[in-house]
């Protein structure tokens, strides 16, 4: 467990690509620099998606974790 | 990457539309602009009336293709018109209808989904297209 402050929480389980990153897309804009965002999905996809969706975008990608089939991303607003 | 996405769509079926989406929700995401070009059965599948309708698939899907697209369907995929919204909302997205496929199926805008923008000429959707690439569906 992680004790990073979170300014939102997207809960994308069930749903498909893309909506995990557009539902993460749209919070994000949203938040000032330097918030957190936490994303629950259930997409396997997501996992690759978000990596790319950090490295393109500058929006740091902290923490990455699975529980049981529930992919929870950390994000950070640059 | 600030070069825009240009998609063409030209296919009408749920399948294709679905997968436009997707290329659409996925530019939109990571920021970069999309211009959609509605031509033929696509600009079809998009009047207000029709498009939440069943627009069937691509006749290479078959019997098993049918039963998998329903299936994600009923685990709650959203229609590609649902994500078409969301990736608009996301900011980039202009969604054009072609003017010659206006005529082609006597419709004004006033006959589409408030998804589509506007109604533009192949010269206007270049212009705008820029260094992008164009994809064609």
């Amino acid at each position: 467990m992680t004790l990073t402050k979170i300014d939102q929480l997207v809960d994308a389980r069930g749903l498909a690509c893309p909506m995990p990153i557009v539902k993460a897309a749209q919070a994000m804009k949203g938040l000032a620099s330097g918030q957190v965002l936490e994303v629950l999905a259930t997409d396997a996809g997501a996992v690759r998606d978000f990596q790319a969706w950090s490295r393109s975008t500058g929006n740091l990608l902290i923490e990455m974790t699975e529980e049981a089939g529930t992919y929870r991303f950390l994000l950070q607003r640059k | 990457m600030e070069e825009p996405l240009n998609l063409v769509l030209f296919s009408g079926t749920d399948d294709k539309l679905n997968a436009a989406a997707v290329l659409t929700a996925g530019a939109a995401a990571l920021g970069r602009p999309v211009n959609v070009f509605l031509q033929y059965w696509a600009l079809d599948a998009f009047r207000a009336d029709r498009i939440d309708a069943d627009h069937g698939l691509a006749p290479e899907s078959g019997t098993a293709g049918r039963v998998a697209v329903d299936a994600l369907r009923a685990a709650g995929q959203a229609s590609w018109a649902e994500t078409m919204r969301q990736a608009k909302e996301l900011g980039g997205v202009d969604i054009e209808a072609c003017s010659l496929s206006m005529d082609l199926l006597h419709l004004d805008q006033a006959d589409l989904d408030p998804l589509v923008d506007g109604v533009e000429g192949v010269t206007a959707f270049y212009l705008n297209a820029g260094a992008g690439p164009v994809v064609f569906i």
